[in-house]
Protein backbone atom coordinates (compact mmCIF):
# COMPACT_ATOMS: atom_id res chain seq x y z
CA UNK A 1 0.00 0.00 0.00
CA UNK A 2 3.21 2.60 0.32
CA UNK A 3 2.92 2.71 -3.56
CA UNK A 4 -0.70 3.21 -3.66
CA UNK A 5 -1.66 6.38 -1.70
CA UNK A 6 0.36 8.45 -3.83
CA UNK A 7 0.18 7.36 -6.79
CA UNK A 8 -3.49 7.52 -6.07
CA UNK A 9 -3.46 10.73 -5.00
CA UNK A 10 -1.88 12.06 -8.56
CA UNK A 11 -4.99 10.27 -10.32
CA UNK A 12 -7.23 11.87 -8.88
CA UNK A 13 -5.40 15.13 -8.92
CA UNK A 14 -4.25 14.94 -12.44
CA UNK A 15 -8.56 14.35 -13.24
CA UNK A 16 -9.48 17.46 -11.62
CA UNK A 17 -6.74 18.97 -13.53
CA UNK A 18 -8.20 17.88 -16.65
CA UNK A 19 -11.59 18.55 -15.96
CA UNK A 20 -10.65 22.12 -15.38
CA UNK A 21 -8.50 22.81 -18.33
CA UNK A 22 -10.49 20.59 -20.91
CA UNK A 23 -14.37 22.24 -19.80
CA UNK A 24 -12.62 25.28 -21.67
CA UNK A 25 -11.90 24.52 -24.68
CA UNK A 26 -14.77 25.26 -27.17
CA UNK A 27 -16.65 22.91 -29.08
CA UNK A 28 -15.48 24.43 -32.36
CA UNK A 29 -11.63 21.66 -31.22
CA UNK A 30 -13.65 18.89 -29.64
CA UNK A 31 -12.51 17.12 -32.72
CA UNK A 32 -8.66 18.07 -32.33
CA UNK A 33 -9.59 17.67 -28.89
CA UNK A 34 -10.41 14.06 -29.08
CA UNK A 35 -7.04 12.72 -31.53
CA UNK A 36 -4.68 15.02 -29.27
CA UNK A 37 -6.10 13.19 -26.44
CA UNK A 38 -5.01 10.19 -28.17
CA UNK A 39 -1.54 11.04 -28.77
CA UNK A 40 -1.07 11.92 -25.43
CA UNK A 41 -2.57 8.88 -24.11
CA UNK A 42 0.10 7.01 -26.65
CA UNK A 43 2.37 7.30 -23.39
CA UNK A 44 1.73 3.71 -23.04
CA UNK A 45 4.50 3.38 -25.34
CA UNK A 46 6.68 4.03 -22.55
CA UNK A 47 5.07 0.74 -20.90
CA UNK A 48 5.66 -0.61 -24.25
CA UNK A 49 9.47 0.12 -24.44
CA UNK A 50 9.88 -1.39 -21.29
CA UNK A 51 7.95 -4.71 -21.87
CA UNK A 52 9.87 -5.33 -24.69
CA UNK A 53 13.09 -4.87 -23.03
CA UNK A 54 12.05 -7.06 -20.12
CA UNK A 55 13.00 -10.53 -19.94
CA UNK A 56 10.72 -13.39 -21.54
CA UNK A 57 9.49 -14.56 -24.58
CA UNK A 58 5.74 -13.85 -24.07
CA UNK A 59 6.74 -10.34 -22.65
CA UNK A 60 8.53 -9.10 -26.22
CA UNK A 61 6.07 -10.30 -28.20
CA UNK A 62 2.87 -8.76 -26.14
CA UNK A 63 4.94 -5.53 -25.61
CA UNK A 64 6.02 -5.45 -29.30
CA UNK A 65 2.33 -5.41 -30.43
CA UNK A 66 1.62 -3.01 -27.96
CA UNK A 67 4.60 -0.92 -29.54
CA UNK A 68 3.33 -0.68 -32.50
CA UNK A 69 -0.56 0.11 -31.30
CA UNK A 70 1.30 2.77 -28.83
CA UNK A 71 3.59 4.09 -31.89
CA UNK A 72 0.11 4.59 -34.33
CA UNK A 73 -1.26 6.58 -31.48
CA UNK A 74 1.62 8.62 -30.75
CA UNK A 75 2.68 9.77 -34.45
CA UNK A 76 -0.69 9.20 -36.02
CA UNK A 77 -2.47 11.24 -33.26
CA UNK A 78 -0.35 13.80 -33.43
CA UNK A 79 -0.01 14.07 -37.15
CA UNK A 80 -3.14 14.26 -37.87
CA UNK A 81 -4.26 16.65 -35.30
CA UNK A 82 -1.53 18.90 -36.28
CA UNK A 83 -2.96 18.67 -39.77
CA UNK A 84 -6.37 19.99 -38.55
CA UNK A 85 -5.43 22.57 -36.09
CA UNK A 86 -3.57 24.21 -38.86
CA UNK A 87 -6.82 24.05 -40.46
CA UNK A 88 -8.67 26.82 -37.92
CA UNK A 89 -7.96 29.95 -39.72
CA UNK A 90 -9.26 33.36 -39.42
CA UNK A 91 -9.50 35.86 -42.45
CA UNK A 92 -9.37 39.46 -41.85
CA UNK B 1 20.56 7.64 -16.62
CA UNK B 2 19.55 7.83 -13.17
CA UNK B 3 16.14 6.71 -11.70
CA UNK B 4 15.68 10.28 -10.54
CA UNK B 5 16.32 11.89 -13.77
CA UNK B 6 14.06 10.13 -15.49
CA UNK B 7 11.53 11.14 -12.74
CA UNK B 8 12.02 14.32 -13.49
CA UNK B 9 11.78 14.29 -17.09
CA UNK B 10 8.50 12.51 -16.86
CA UNK B 11 7.35 15.46 -14.90
CA UNK B 12 8.66 17.91 -17.66
CA UNK B 13 6.82 16.04 -19.85
CA UNK B 14 3.41 15.76 -17.91
CA UNK B 15 3.72 19.67 -17.88
CA UNK B 16 4.33 19.77 -21.04
CA UNK B 17 0.81 17.38 -22.00
CA UNK B 18 -1.36 19.62 -19.46
CA UNK B 19 0.15 22.75 -21.38
CA UNK B 20 -0.47 21.11 -24.85
CA UNK B 21 -4.21 20.43 -23.97
CA UNK B 22 -4.32 24.02 -22.88
CA UNK B 23 -3.25 25.00 -25.64
CA UNK B 24 -6.49 23.76 -27.61
CA UNK B 25 -9.08 26.32 -25.76
CA UNK B 26 -8.12 28.67 -28.63
CA UNK B 27 -7.72 28.23 -32.46
CA UNK B 28 -4.83 30.62 -32.20
CA UNK B 29 -2.38 28.78 -29.84
CA UNK B 30 -4.05 25.14 -30.77
CA UNK B 31 -0.90 24.86 -33.10
CA UNK B 32 1.57 25.63 -30.90
CA UNK B 33 -0.52 23.32 -27.88
CA UNK B 34 -0.23 20.22 -29.94
CA UNK B 35 3.41 20.63 -30.88
CA UNK B 36 3.94 21.08 -26.70
CA UNK B 37 2.28 17.65 -26.27
CA UNK B 38 4.55 16.32 -28.95
CA UNK B 39 7.80 17.60 -27.32
CA UNK B 40 6.46 16.02 -24.24
CA UNK B 41 6.10 12.61 -25.64
CA UNK B 42 9.43 13.12 -27.35
CA UNK B 43 11.18 13.49 -24.11
CA UNK B 44 9.42 10.71 -22.60
CA UNK B 45 10.20 8.03 -24.95
CA UNK B 46 13.89 9.27 -24.82
CA UNK B 47 13.69 9.26 -21.20
CA UNK B 48 12.33 5.66 -21.20
CA UNK B 49 15.36 4.71 -24.41
CA UNK B 50 18.30 5.81 -21.95
CA UNK B 51 16.62 4.07 -18.85
CA UNK B 52 18.91 0.74 -18.14
CA UNK B 53 16.98 -2.09 -18.22
CA UNK B 54 15.92 -0.26 -21.73
CA UNK B 55 19.66 0.81 -23.07
CA UNK B 56 21.02 -2.34 -21.13
CA UNK B 57 18.72 -5.36 -22.83
CA UNK B 58 21.08 -6.19 -25.34
CA UNK B 59 21.07 -5.32 -29.27
CA UNK B 60 18.39 -7.85 -30.30
CA UNK B 61 15.89 -6.14 -27.86
CA UNK B 62 16.84 -2.92 -29.03
CA UNK B 63 16.08 -4.35 -32.60
CA UNK B 64 12.95 -5.19 -31.78
CA UNK B 65 11.96 -1.28 -30.44
CA UNK B 66 13.18 0.25 -33.85
CA UNK B 67 11.25 -2.50 -35.67
CA UNK B 68 7.94 -1.94 -33.73
CA UNK B 69 8.21 2.04 -33.50
CA UNK B 70 9.38 2.08 -37.13
CA UNK B 71 6.16 -0.09 -37.86
CA UNK B 72 4.02 1.71 -36.06
CA UNK B 73 5.32 5.38 -36.94
CA UNK B 74 4.91 4.26 -40.44
CA UNK B 75 1.09 3.00 -40.42
CA UNK B 76 0.44 6.24 -37.81
CA UNK B 77 1.92 8.35 -40.32
CA UNK B 78 -0.17 6.95 -43.58
CA UNK B 79 -3.53 7.04 -41.66
CA UNK B 80 -2.73 10.32 -40.69
CA UNK B 81 -2.07 12.03 -43.59
CA UNK B 82 -4.05 10.03 -45.64
CA UNK B 83 -7.56 10.07 -43.98
CA UNK B 84 -10.16 12.72 -45.25
CA UNK B 85 -11.61 15.05 -42.46
CA UNK B 86 -15.14 13.64 -43.42
CA UNK B 87 -13.77 9.61 -42.00
CA UNK B 88 -12.18 11.65 -39.03
CA UNK B 89 -14.71 10.03 -36.74
CA UNK B 90 -13.08 6.69 -37.80
CA UNK B 91 -9.81 7.78 -37.54
CA UNK B 92 -10.43 8.76 -33.82
CA UNK B 93 -12.38 5.39 -33.31
CA UNK B 94 -9.38 3.31 -34.58
CA UNK B 95 -7.20 5.73 -32.11
CA UNK B 96 -9.28 5.02 -29.64
CA UNK B 97 -9.16 1.06 -30.18
CA UNK B 98 -4.96 1.07 -30.30
CA UNK B 99 -4.91 2.85 -26.94
CA UNK B 100 -7.02 0.14 -25.07
CA UNK B 101 -5.50 -2.46 -27.16
CA UNK B 102 -1.63 -1.59 -26.02
CA UNK B 103 -2.85 -0.83 -22.33
CA UNK B 104 -4.41 -4.15 -22.37
CA UNK B 105 -1.31 -5.97 -24.18
CA UNK B 106 1.04 -4.06 -21.28
CA UNK B 107 -0.96 -5.35 -18.53
CA UNK B 108 -0.56 -9.25 -20.15
CA UNK B 109 2.95 -8.46 -20.51
CA UNK B 110 3.96 -7.15 -17.08
CA UNK B 111 2.09 -9.91 -15.60
CA UNK B 112 3.91 -12.40 -17.76
CA UNK B 113 7.48 -11.40 -16.22
CA UNK B 114 6.48 -13.35 -12.76
CA UNK B 115 7.87 -12.30 -10.29
CA UNK B 116 5.30 -11.65 -7.23
CA UNK B 117 2.99 -8.54 -7.92
CA UNK B 118 1.45 -6.47 -5.56
CA UNK B 119 -2.18 -6.44 -4.81
CA UNK B 120 -2.33 -3.20 -6.54
CA UNK B 121 -0.47 -4.40 -9.45
CA UNK B 122 -2.88 -6.77 -9.88
CA UNK B 123 -5.96 -5.37 -9.33
CA UNK B 124 -3.97 -2.91 -11.92
CA UNK B 125 -3.95 -5.85 -13.98
CA UNK B 126 -7.14 -6.78 -13.93
CA UNK B 127 -8.55 -3.28 -14.76
CA UNK B 128 -6.27 -2.37 -18.10
CA UNK B 129 -7.40 -6.10 -19.10
CA UNK B 130 -10.91 -5.66 -18.86
CA UNK B 131 -11.06 -1.57 -20.07
CA UNK B 132 -8.34 -2.25 -22.37
CA UNK B 133 -10.33 -5.15 -24.04
CA UNK B 134 -13.37 -3.25 -24.02
CA UNK B 135 -12.06 -0.20 -25.70
CA UNK B 136 -10.53 -1.98 -28.09
CA UNK B 137 -13.24 -4.27 -29.58
CA UNK B 138 -15.85 -1.62 -28.93
CA UNK B 139 -13.83 0.67 -30.92
CA UNK B 140 -13.11 -1.60 -33.45
CA UNK B 141 -17.09 -1.76 -33.72
CA UNK B 142 -17.48 1.87 -33.62
CA UNK B 143 -15.33 2.05 -36.74
CA UNK B 144 -16.79 -0.78 -38.45
CA UNK B 145 -20.41 1.02 -38.11
CA UNK B 146 -18.88 4.33 -39.26
CA UNK B 147 -16.83 3.27 -42.08
CA UNK B 148 -19.84 0.79 -43.32
CA UNK B 149 -18.05 -2.32 -43.55
CA UNK B 150 -19.50 -5.48 -41.73
CA UNK B 151 -22.26 -4.01 -39.63
CA UNK B 152 -25.07 -1.48 -40.51
CA UNK B 153 -24.77 1.77 -38.82
CA UNK B 154 -28.40 1.49 -37.23
CA UNK B 155 -28.72 -0.23 -33.83
CA UNK B 156 -28.76 -3.56 -34.11
CA UNK B 157 -30.78 -5.03 -30.82
CA UNK B 158 -31.04 -9.20 -29.74
CA UNK B 159 -32.72 -11.32 -27.62
CA UNK B 160 -31.65 -10.96 -23.78
CA UNK B 161 -29.17 -8.20 -25.30
CA UNK B 162 -28.93 -6.51 -21.45
CA UNK B 163 -28.73 -9.71 -19.23
CA UNK B 164 -25.41 -11.41 -21.73
CA UNK B 165 -24.15 -7.78 -21.15
CA UNK B 166 -24.27 -8.22 -17.26
CA UNK B 167 -23.61 -11.91 -17.39
CA UNK B 168 -20.18 -11.15 -19.41
CA UNK B 169 -19.29 -8.14 -16.87
CA UNK B 170 -19.71 -10.16 -13.82
CA UNK B 171 -17.70 -13.16 -15.75
CA UNK B 172 -15.41 -10.66 -16.55
CA UNK B 173 -15.29 -9.33 -12.88
CA UNK B 174 -15.16 -13.38 -11.58
CA UNK B 175 -12.42 -14.41 -13.86
CA UNK B 176 -10.28 -10.72 -12.69
CA UNK B 177 -10.62 -12.36 -8.64
CA UNK B 178 -8.71 -15.48 -10.07
CA UNK B 179 -6.35 -13.55 -11.66
CA UNK B 180 -5.53 -11.32 -8.32
CA UNK B 181 -5.52 -15.16 -6.63
CA UNK B 182 -3.07 -16.59 -8.81
CA UNK B 183 -1.06 -13.83 -10.86
CA UNK B 184 1.05 -16.64 -12.03
CA UNK B 185 -1.39 -18.10 -14.08
CA UNK B 186 -1.70 -16.59 -17.59
CA UNK B 187 -4.59 -18.60 -18.77
CA UNK B 188 -6.88 -16.58 -16.84
CA UNK B 189 -6.18 -13.28 -18.13
CA UNK B 190 -6.66 -14.42 -21.02
CA UNK B 191 -10.11 -15.78 -20.55
CA UNK B 192 -10.45 -12.40 -19.05
CA UNK B 193 -9.45 -10.99 -22.21
CA UNK B 194 -11.20 -12.78 -24.38
CA UNK B 195 -14.52 -11.74 -22.39
CA UNK B 196 -14.20 -8.09 -22.08
CA UNK B 197 -13.26 -8.43 -25.78
CA UNK B 198 -16.76 -10.21 -26.70
CA UNK B 199 -18.27 -7.69 -23.97
CA UNK B 200 -16.71 -4.56 -26.49
CA UNK B 201 -18.53 -6.03 -29.06
CA UNK B 202 -21.90 -6.41 -27.96
CA UNK B 203 -21.49 -2.88 -25.85
CA UNK B 204 -21.61 -0.80 -28.94
CA UNK B 205 -23.58 -2.94 -31.80
CA UNK B 206 -26.59 -1.25 -30.49
CA UNK B 207 -25.64 2.01 -30.91
CA UNK B 208 -26.71 3.92 -34.01
CA UNK B 209 -25.52 6.06 -36.57
CA UNK B 210 -26.20 10.00 -34.62
CA UNK B 211 -25.34 7.98 -31.28
CA UNK B 212 -22.01 7.46 -32.61
CA UNK B 213 -20.67 11.01 -31.03
CA UNK B 214 -21.72 10.01 -27.34
CA UNK B 215 -19.91 6.19 -28.14
CA UNK B 216 -16.67 7.83 -29.43
CA UNK B 217 -16.57 10.21 -26.89
CA UNK B 218 -17.37 7.21 -24.20
CA UNK B 219 -14.82 5.15 -25.72
CA UNK B 220 -12.15 7.84 -25.78
CA UNK B 221 -12.83 8.22 -21.99
CA UNK B 222 -12.44 4.00 -21.71
CA UNK B 223 -8.64 4.37 -23.55
CA UNK B 224 -7.63 6.77 -21.03
CA UNK B 225 -8.71 5.23 -18.10
CA UNK B 226 -6.97 1.94 -19.82
CA UNK B 227 -3.48 3.94 -19.89
CA UNK B 228 -4.46 5.24 -16.03
CA UNK B 229 -4.66 1.52 -14.99
CA UNK B 230 -1.31 0.51 -17.11
CA UNK B 231 0.32 3.47 -14.77
CA UNK B 232 -0.46 1.77 -11.27
CA UNK B 233 0.55 -1.77 -12.97
CA UNK B 234 3.92 -0.28 -13.33
CA UNK B 235 3.87 2.22 -10.54
CA UNK B 236 4.51 4.94 -13.56
CA UNK B 237 3.25 8.73 -12.97
CA UNK B 238 3.01 9.70 -16.02
CA UNK B 239 0.90 7.55 -17.42
CA UNK B 240 -1.61 7.72 -14.69
CA UNK B 241 -1.14 11.73 -14.94
CA UNK B 242 -1.69 11.15 -19.02
CA UNK B 243 -4.57 8.42 -18.76
CA UNK B 244 -6.76 10.80 -16.20
CA UNK B 245 -6.47 14.00 -18.30
CA UNK B 246 -7.48 11.54 -21.31
CA UNK B 247 -10.43 9.78 -19.03
CA UNK B 248 -11.63 13.20 -18.41
CA UNK B 249 -11.66 14.49 -21.17
CA UNK B 250 -13.89 11.53 -22.75
CA UNK B 251 -16.11 11.91 -20.10
CA UNK B 252 -17.03 16.00 -20.08
CA UNK B 253 -17.16 15.12 -24.07
CA UNK B 254 -19.79 12.35 -23.28
CA UNK B 255 -21.71 14.40 -20.57
CA UNK B 256 -21.83 17.47 -23.65
CA UNK B 257 -22.99 14.96 -26.12
CA UNK B 258 -25.74 13.64 -23.94
CA UNK B 259 -26.71 16.90 -22.36
CA UNK B 260 -27.24 17.86 -26.59
CA UNK B 261 -29.21 15.50 -27.34
CA UNK B 262 -31.39 15.37 -23.89
CA UNK B 263 -30.68 11.71 -23.23
CA UNK B 264 -28.94 9.79 -20.44
CA UNK B 265 -25.77 8.21 -20.95
CA UNK B 266 -27.83 5.08 -19.77
CA UNK B 267 -30.75 5.49 -22.99
CA UNK B 268 -27.74 6.19 -25.31
CA UNK B 269 -25.42 2.96 -24.57
CA UNK B 270 -28.93 0.71 -24.69
CA UNK B 271 -30.15 2.05 -27.99
CA UNK B 272 -33.76 3.01 -26.83
CA UNK B 273 -34.49 5.65 -29.57
CA UNK B 274 -33.83 2.49 -32.13
CA UNK B 275 -37.17 0.80 -31.69
CA UNK B 276 -39.45 3.71 -32.06
CA UNK B 277 -38.68 3.59 -35.56
CA UNK B 278 -41.92 1.52 -36.83
CA UNK B 279 -44.51 3.67 -35.05
CA UNK B 280 -43.50 7.08 -35.93
CA UNK B 281 -42.90 6.68 -39.69
CA UNK B 282 -46.43 5.83 -39.54
CA UNK B 283 -47.22 9.47 -38.94
CA UNK B 284 -45.54 11.00 -41.41
CA UNK B 285 -48.21 11.32 -44.35
CA UNK B 286 -49.98 13.03 -41.34
CA UNK B 287 -47.37 16.02 -41.32
CA UNK B 288 -46.53 16.33 -44.99
CA UNK B 289 -49.35 15.39 -47.00
CA UNK B 290 -50.13 18.23 -49.05
CA UNK B 291 -48.15 20.57 -47.19
CA UNK B 292 -44.98 20.35 -48.67
CA UNK B 293 -43.51 23.06 -50.83
CA UNK B 294 -40.67 22.15 -53.18
CA UNK B 295 -38.63 24.76 -54.44
CA UNK B 296 -36.31 25.04 -57.89
CA UNK B 297 -32.93 26.52 -57.23
CA UNK B 298 -33.72 29.51 -59.51
CA UNK B 299 -36.52 30.35 -56.36
CA UNK B 300 -34.14 30.19 -53.77
CA UNK B 301 -31.24 31.98 -55.82
CA UNK B 302 -34.17 35.34 -55.46
CA UNK B 303 -34.29 34.11 -51.90
CA UNK B 304 -30.56 35.00 -51.56
CA UNK B 305 -31.00 38.34 -53.82
CA UNK B 306 -32.93 39.73 -50.72
CA UNK B 307 -31.45 38.39 -48.34
CA UNK B 308 -29.33 40.40 -45.79
CA UNK B 309 -28.51 37.85 -43.23
CA UNK B 310 -28.31 34.13 -44.19
CA UNK B 311 -27.31 31.20 -42.08
CA UNK B 312 -26.53 27.81 -42.85
CA UNK B 313 -26.68 24.41 -41.09
CA UNK B 314 -24.60 21.86 -41.44
CA UNK B 315 -25.29 18.01 -40.88
CA UNK B 316 -24.06 14.35 -41.40
CA UNK B 317 -25.75 14.61 -45.02
CA UNK B 318 -23.14 17.58 -45.68
CA UNK B 319 -20.42 15.21 -44.73
CA UNK B 320 -21.51 12.18 -46.69
CA UNK B 321 -22.52 14.40 -49.93
CA UNK B 322 -18.71 15.67 -49.04
CA UNK B 323 -20.34 19.15 -50.05
CA UNK B 324 -18.45 21.26 -47.65
CA UNK B 325 -16.31 23.21 -50.59
CA UNK B 326 -19.12 24.01 -52.09
CA UNK B 327 -20.44 25.28 -49.24
CA UNK B 328 -17.92 27.65 -48.42
CA UNK B 329 -18.09 28.97 -52.26
CA UNK B 330 -22.00 29.66 -51.82
CA UNK B 331 -20.86 30.95 -48.97
CA UNK B 332 -18.27 32.88 -50.40
CA UNK B 333 -20.45 34.37 -53.40
CA UNK B 334 -22.97 35.43 -51.29
CA UNK B 335 -20.95 37.72 -48.55
CA UNK B 336 -19.24 38.90 -52.11
CA UNK B 337 -22.95 40.13 -52.78
CA UNK B 338 -23.22 41.89 -49.49
CA UNK B 339 -25.02 39.27 -47.56
CA UNK B 340 -24.29 38.45 -44.10
CA UNK B 341 -23.81 34.45 -44.02
CA UNK B 342 -22.84 32.72 -40.72
CA UNK B 343 -22.39 28.85 -39.81
CA UNK B 344 -24.59 27.50 -36.67
CA UNK B 345 -23.23 24.52 -35.53
CA UNK B 346 -25.44 21.86 -33.13
CA UNK B 347 -23.03 20.20 -30.70
CA UNK B 348 -23.93 16.52 -32.32
CA UNK B 349 -23.97 17.50 -35.79
CA UNK B 350 -21.85 15.06 -37.40
CA UNK B 351 -20.59 11.38 -36.12
CA UNK B 352 -18.76 12.69 -33.74
CA UNK B 353 -17.98 15.87 -31.18
CA UNK B 354 -16.77 18.80 -33.37
CA UNK B 355 -17.15 16.95 -36.97
CA UNK B 356 -18.88 20.03 -38.65
CA UNK B 357 -16.11 22.23 -37.26
CA UNK B 358 -13.26 20.58 -38.81
CA UNK B 359 -15.30 20.03 -42.37
CA UNK B 360 -15.97 23.85 -42.47
CA UNK B 361 -12.06 24.59 -41.06
CA UNK B 362 -10.75 22.17 -44.30
CA UNK B 363 -13.03 24.31 -46.51
CA UNK B 364 -11.48 27.37 -45.15
CA UNK B 365 -14.60 28.97 -43.72
CA UNK B 366 -13.47 31.26 -40.72
CA UNK B 367 -13.66 29.96 -37.79
CA UNK B 368 -15.09 33.13 -36.24
CA UNK B 369 -18.12 31.89 -38.91
CA UNK B 370 -18.64 29.06 -37.19
CA UNK B 371 -21.07 29.36 -34.42
CA UNK B 372 -22.07 27.33 -31.30
CA UNK B 373 -26.10 26.46 -30.77
CA UNK B 374 -26.60 29.01 -28.00
CA UNK B 375 -24.84 31.87 -29.12
CA UNK B 376 -26.98 31.90 -32.69
CA UNK B 377 -30.08 30.63 -31.72
CA UNK B 378 -31.26 33.93 -30.55
CA UNK B 379 -30.38 35.70 -34.17
CA UNK B 380 -32.80 33.25 -36.13
CA UNK B 381 -35.43 35.67 -35.86
CA UNK B 382 -33.15 38.43 -37.39
CA UNK B 383 -32.08 35.95 -40.22
CA UNK B 384 -33.68 35.90 -43.58
CA UNK B 385 -32.89 32.35 -45.02
CA UNK B 386 -31.85 29.39 -42.68
CA UNK B 387 -30.03 27.30 -45.54
CA UNK B 388 -30.48 23.32 -44.19
CA UNK B 389 -28.00 21.15 -45.68
CA UNK B 390 -28.11 17.30 -44.48
CA UNK B 391 -29.45 18.04 -40.90
CA UNK B 392 -32.61 16.47 -40.05
CA UNK B 393 -33.46 15.97 -36.17
CA UNK B 394 -31.55 18.90 -34.85
CA UNK B 395 -33.95 21.27 -36.16
CA UNK B 396 -36.92 19.53 -36.05
CA UNK B 397 -39.09 21.70 -33.85
CA UNK B 398 -41.52 18.89 -32.26
CA UNK B 399 -38.47 18.65 -29.85
CA UNK B 400 -39.39 22.07 -28.12
CA UNK B 401 -43.53 21.49 -28.41
CA UNK B 402 -44.09 18.13 -28.50
CA UNK B 403 -43.82 16.55 -24.94
CA UNK B 404 -44.76 12.90 -26.87
CA UNK B 405 -42.06 13.15 -28.72
CA UNK B 406 -38.79 10.63 -28.87
CA UNK B 407 -36.63 13.54 -29.42
CA UNK B 408 -38.49 16.02 -27.01
CA UNK B 409 -36.79 18.17 -24.75
CA UNK B 410 -33.50 18.16 -27.22
CA UNK B 411 -32.15 21.47 -27.95
CA UNK B 412 -32.45 22.63 -31.12
CA UNK B 413 -31.22 25.07 -33.92
CA UNK B 414 -34.60 27.69 -34.13
CA UNK B 415 -34.22 27.59 -37.72
CA UNK B 416 -37.92 27.47 -38.03
CA UNK B 417 -37.92 31.39 -36.49
CA UNK B 418 -35.96 32.41 -39.41
CA UNK B 419 -37.95 34.44 -42.42
CA UNK B 420 -37.84 31.45 -44.59
CA UNK B 421 -36.45 27.89 -44.55
CA UNK B 422 -34.30 25.97 -47.23
CA UNK B 423 -34.27 22.12 -46.63
CA UNK B 424 -31.71 20.78 -48.55
CA UNK B 425 -32.26 16.74 -48.51
CA UNK B 426 -32.64 14.30 -51.18
CA UNK B 427 -36.29 12.85 -50.13
CA UNK B 428 -38.60 13.35 -46.48
CA UNK B 429 -36.54 10.34 -45.05
CA UNK B 430 -36.78 10.47 -41.39
CA UNK B 431 -33.42 11.28 -39.82
CA UNK B 432 -31.99 9.00 -37.14
CA UNK B 433 -34.74 9.39 -34.80
CA UNK B 434 -36.55 8.13 -36.97
CA UNK B 435 -40.09 10.55 -36.60
CA UNK B 436 -41.12 13.09 -39.08
CA UNK B 437 -39.78 16.34 -39.18
CA UNK B 438 -42.39 18.98 -39.15
CA UNK B 439 -40.11 21.76 -40.37
CA UNK B 440 -40.78 20.65 -43.99
CA UNK B 441 -44.42 20.92 -43.72
CA UNK B 442 -44.03 24.29 -42.23
CA UNK B 443 -45.50 27.72 -44.05
CA UNK B 444 -42.03 29.60 -44.43
CA UNK B 445 -40.20 26.11 -45.58
CA UNK B 446 -39.16 25.16 -48.88
CA UNK B 447 -37.88 21.95 -49.53
CA UNK B 448 -34.86 21.59 -52.86
CA UNK B 449 -34.69 18.14 -53.36
CA UNK B 450 -31.21 16.81 -54.22
CA UNK B 451 -27.77 15.44 -53.87
CA UNK B 452 -26.22 17.94 -50.93
CA UNK B 453 -23.28 18.49 -53.42
CA UNK B 454 -25.26 19.20 -56.72
CA UNK B 455 -27.90 21.08 -54.82
CA UNK B 456 -25.28 23.63 -53.85
CA UNK B 457 -23.53 23.64 -57.36
CA UNK B 458 -27.43 24.69 -58.45
CA UNK B 459 -27.63 27.24 -56.36
CA UNK B 460 -24.45 28.68 -56.98
CA UNK B 461 -24.95 28.83 -60.36
CA UNK B 462 -28.34 30.27 -60.14
CA UNK B 463 -27.61 33.11 -58.07
CA UNK B 464 -24.42 33.68 -60.42
CA UNK B 465 -27.26 34.32 -63.10
CA UNK B 466 -29.82 36.30 -61.40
Amino acid sequence: MDAFLPLLTIFMLAVFVGFEIITKVPPLLHTPLMSGSNAISGITIIGALLSVAAEGRLSTILGFAALVLATVNVVGGFLVTHRMVGMFKKKD
Amino acid sequence: MSAVFIDLTYLLASILFIFGIKGLTHPRTAVRGNLLGAAGMSLAVAATLADREVLGAGALSLGHIAAGVGLGAAVGATLALRIQMTAMPQMVALLNAFGGGASALIAGAVLSTGGDPTAQTAVATVASGIIGSVTFFGSLVAFDKLQGLLLPDRPVHFPAQQAINVLLGVGALALGALVVGDPGDLTNYARLVAVGSVLGVLLTIPIGGADMPVAIALLNSYSGLAAASTGFVLDNNILIITGSLVGASGLILTRIMCKAMNRSLMNVLLGAIGPDVVGAAAGADDVYAGRIKSAAPEEVAMLFDGARRVVVVPGYGMAVAQAQHQVRDLANLLESRGTEVEFAIHPVAGRMPGHMNVLLAEADVDYDKLREMDDVNPSFAQTDVSLVIGANDIVNPDARTDPSSPIAGMPILDVDKSGTVVVVKRSLSPGFAGVPNPLFAADNTLMLFADGKQAVLDLIAAVKES
